[in-house]
């Protein structure tokens, strides 16, 4: 039986792997929106008494990662008039491939690094490498500057699974830090697509090509 | 007490900037928030530090130097802008490369952000805990990205994307780094830096070597060291010189962060592995940097090279440790205020001859009779010349790794320096020396009218000497409390 945190992790990578085939922009953003609102519960999970912290991390993550920035992305791709595909370099069926390679990696990889305390899953590991790798992978095989916010919000999403399990002494002070970085960070992208699509009449990051040595 | 008014007091005046309607009330702040800011610096450089927010936030030795390297940069920043701005054009205007309308972004924004910019970068020489240490280095790159927009085409904008997008994912590798080195302490063990160092020898070495090797990478793009600098030379180049400028100091508290991880490492009895990867990265990139450096064709690009060159320097000197670490942190300030200079007078230069091309560049001495000089100079002072700073922390840094007995390292460190220092010379002088009218003028009537020296104004010009006489300074002469705050700060940083 999977406890929930496992649950979790397995729906990380399900979701991933999605990512990974989708020709939908809006479903890409969808399922990172979803990923957030799991992850979002992953700080509540093997509290052995209820205490304040947890809960306001836990409700800044789910609002932030589960409705504000979906917001934001589908914000600036309405502003953007684009087609709502994702216009990869590299095929879907290739990317899938790319991710089960990945996943195969990962597990080798997390298998290597101890997982120390009581409670942790080793499941944790593995499955943070491979959303870490499935973001990096994102951002730079897809064309479009939308989809490489996206791909960055899947490598926060790997790095905060890692985190909030991880991290079981988590001060207020850090964790609120962290997500008002990445929120101003999603925020200033979101601006700078919007200047992206004034200035090129579309959102294609391969255009911004012509400073290189 | 006045350490924290080093990030509040210029958080503040951000603030205000941005909803203060009036130009000169504006740029009255922030003139006067960079000489507070430099007050309170000077004010706790000799006072006492005491810890703030339960001791997350503290300013150290190694903090103390970092927060003076960026407020004296700070200041020379301001009292340019302020001119800067006002000799602006408003409006929309031909782009100098090819020609399109652009137009600036507004003045209160880029004011605004650049007290920002200081404040995030006040926080991270305070930060004595490993997450706020990570807050505020992403703070630096979310304040700065608007700078780099300030003029609006397409090519500020491509570079402003690129230094967002990579920055952020380097720095959430960094932030992977962190959880881990959470991690090595078994879960319980909190980021903040006394407890870390403390639970050093506990912590899990597979585990922490990883975190280490994530940490540096992070931070490691942002401080620009290569292979993770491939947006440096484009911000450097697309963004006004004041963001150039300030640019420096944020390479500066970058390698501040990774210095601070190699403090856990070294408690933790791993110096070893931190500083071969230090040495390995440093000489990497200024292998890197050289090869672009002789082929150069862009003076702000090279200026932005040079960088990634002097950064490799630093984490060479930190890689090498023992009085190595000593001259890093000495090159910092040298490196810092000579660059700084460079970049000022480059604005000076872009703004008189309306191109970046090392080759539409000739006679600059004649024709900008303050500024052409002070280019020669600066030029001097970057590649090492005695007797300024930079001379002293590259010798320095040199003999630390002889006396070590590394002699491979030396010979390689100095063929480097010795590329780069031709890459670097044969362009600059090349632009100083000549005949401007020659070069830009088609008929004899234009070339005499080209002839004459220009005006200058004094906010372009003081900025830069004053650097430029400080990094004299440092080749001649260090105040006895630097110097003993600059030991003290090789100390800590270098675990010894």
């Amino acid at each position: 039986m999977l406890s929930l945190v496992e649950l979790i992790l397995v729906g990380l990578v399900l979701t991933n792997l999605v990512l990974l085939g989708t020709s939908r922009i809006g479903l890409c953003i969808r399922m990172v929106a979803f990923q957030g609102v799991g992850l979002a519960l992953l700080p509540l999970l093997g509290l052995e008494a209820l205490s304040p912290e947890p809960l306001v991390i836990s409700g800044a993550t789910a609002l932030l990662k589960g409705w504000i920035f979906p917001l934001l992305l589908f914000r600036s791709l309405e502003s953007a008039h684009v087609r709502a595909e994702v216009e990869p370099y590299v095929g879907y069926s290739n990317s899938l491939l790319f991710g089960v390679a990945a996943l195969a990696v990962s597990v080798w990889l997390g298998g290597r690094v101890p997982v120390p305390g009581p409670g942790v899953p080793s499941l944790l590991t593995p499955v943070a490498f491979f959303t870490i790798l499935v973001g990096l992978f994102v951002i730079v095989t897809r064309r479009k500057a939308v989809s490489q916010v996206v791909g960055y919000l899947v490598l926060e999403n790997g790095i905060f699974a890692f985190g909030a399990v991880a991290l079981r002494k988590a001060q207020l002070l850090v964790e609120m830090g962290i997500l008002l970085d990445v929120f101003v960070a999603v925020f200033v992208m979101g601006i700078a697509i919007f200047r992206i699509n004034r200035e090129f009449d579309h959102i294609d990051a391969d255009r911004l090509a012509s400073l290189k040595e | 007490m006045p350490a924290r008014w080093t990030i509040l007091a210029p958080a503040a005046a951000g603030a205000a900037a941005f909803v203060i309607p009036d130009n000169r009330t504006r740029r009255g702040l922030l003139v006067g928030t960079a000489v507070a800011h430099l007050a309170l610096t000077l004010y706790a450089f000799r006072a006492p530090s005491r810890a703030i927010f339960e001791g997350a936030l503290l300013l150290d030795d190694p903090g103390r130097l970092f927060l003076l390297a960026t407020s004296v940069l700070f200041i020379a920043a301001a009292f340019y802008s302020a001119g800067y701005l006002k000799r602006e054009a408003s409006g929309t205007r031909p782009d100098m490369v090819e020609g399109r309308l652009f137009s600036n972004s507004p003045e209160a924004r880029f004011t605004g952000c650049l007290l920002l910019f200081l404040a995030a970068m006040s926080f991270v020489c305070l930060a004595q805990n490993l997450g706020l240490l990570w807050v505020g280095v992403e703070a630096t790159t979310l304040a700065s990205a608007p700078l780099v927009y300030f003029h609006r085409h397409h090519r500020s904008l491509e570079a402003t994307w690129k230094y967002l997008l990579l920055c952020s994912v380097g720095i959430a590798l960094a932030l992977f780094g962190t959880y881990m080195l959470a991690l090595s302490g078994g879960g319980e063990v909190s980021l903040g830096l006394p407890a870390l160092m403390a639970a050093g020898p506990t912590l899990n070495p597979v585990l922490l070597k990883a975190a280490f090797v994530f940490l540096l990478v992070g931070y490691g793009t942002k401080m620009g060291l290569a292979p993770m600098h491939t947006w440096l030379p484009d911000v450097y180049s697309e963004s006004p010189s004041v963001v150039a400028l300030l640019s420096t100091s944020l390479l500066n508290v970058s390698f501040l962060a990774i210095l601070r991880v190699r403090q856990v490492l070294c408690a933790a009895g791993q110096a070893q592995f931190g500083n071969d990867l230090l040495v390995f990265l440093g000489l990497t990139s200024m292998g890197w940097a050289a090869i672009f450096l002789l082929r150069q064709t862009d003076y702000k690009r090279l200026l932005a090279y040079s960088s990634v060159e002097h950064m490799g320097i630093l984490a060479f000197g930190a890689g090498i440790g023992g009085a190595g670490m000593f001259g890093a942190l000495l090159h910092l300030f040298a490196h810092g205020v000579a660059k700084g200079a460079m970049f000022l007078l480059a604005g000076n230069v872009l703004a008189a001859y309306m191109t970046k091309n090392v080759s539409g560049v000739r006679g600059l001495v004649r024709a900008l009779p303050y500024s052409g000089p002070l280019w020669v100079a600066g030029v001097l002072a970057l590649v090492g010349m005695p007797p300024f700073g930079a001379f002293v922390s590259e010798l320095t840094i040199l003999r630390s790794a002889l006396a070590g007995g590394r002699y491979t390292l030396a010979g390689i460190f100095l063929l480097l320096l010795s590329v780069a220092f031709i890459g670097i010379t044969t362009a600059c002088l090349r632009m100083a020396q000549g005949n401007r009218a020659a070069a830009a003028a088609a008929t004899p009537a234009e070339a005499a009218a080209t002839a004459k020296p220009m005006r200058e104004h004094w906010s372009a010009v003081l900025p830069p000497l004053a650097l430029l006489a400080c990094a004299l300074l440092l080749g001649l002469f260090h105040p006895a409390r630097l110097a003993e705050v600059m030991v003290s700060a090789a100390r800590i940083t270098g675990g010894f």
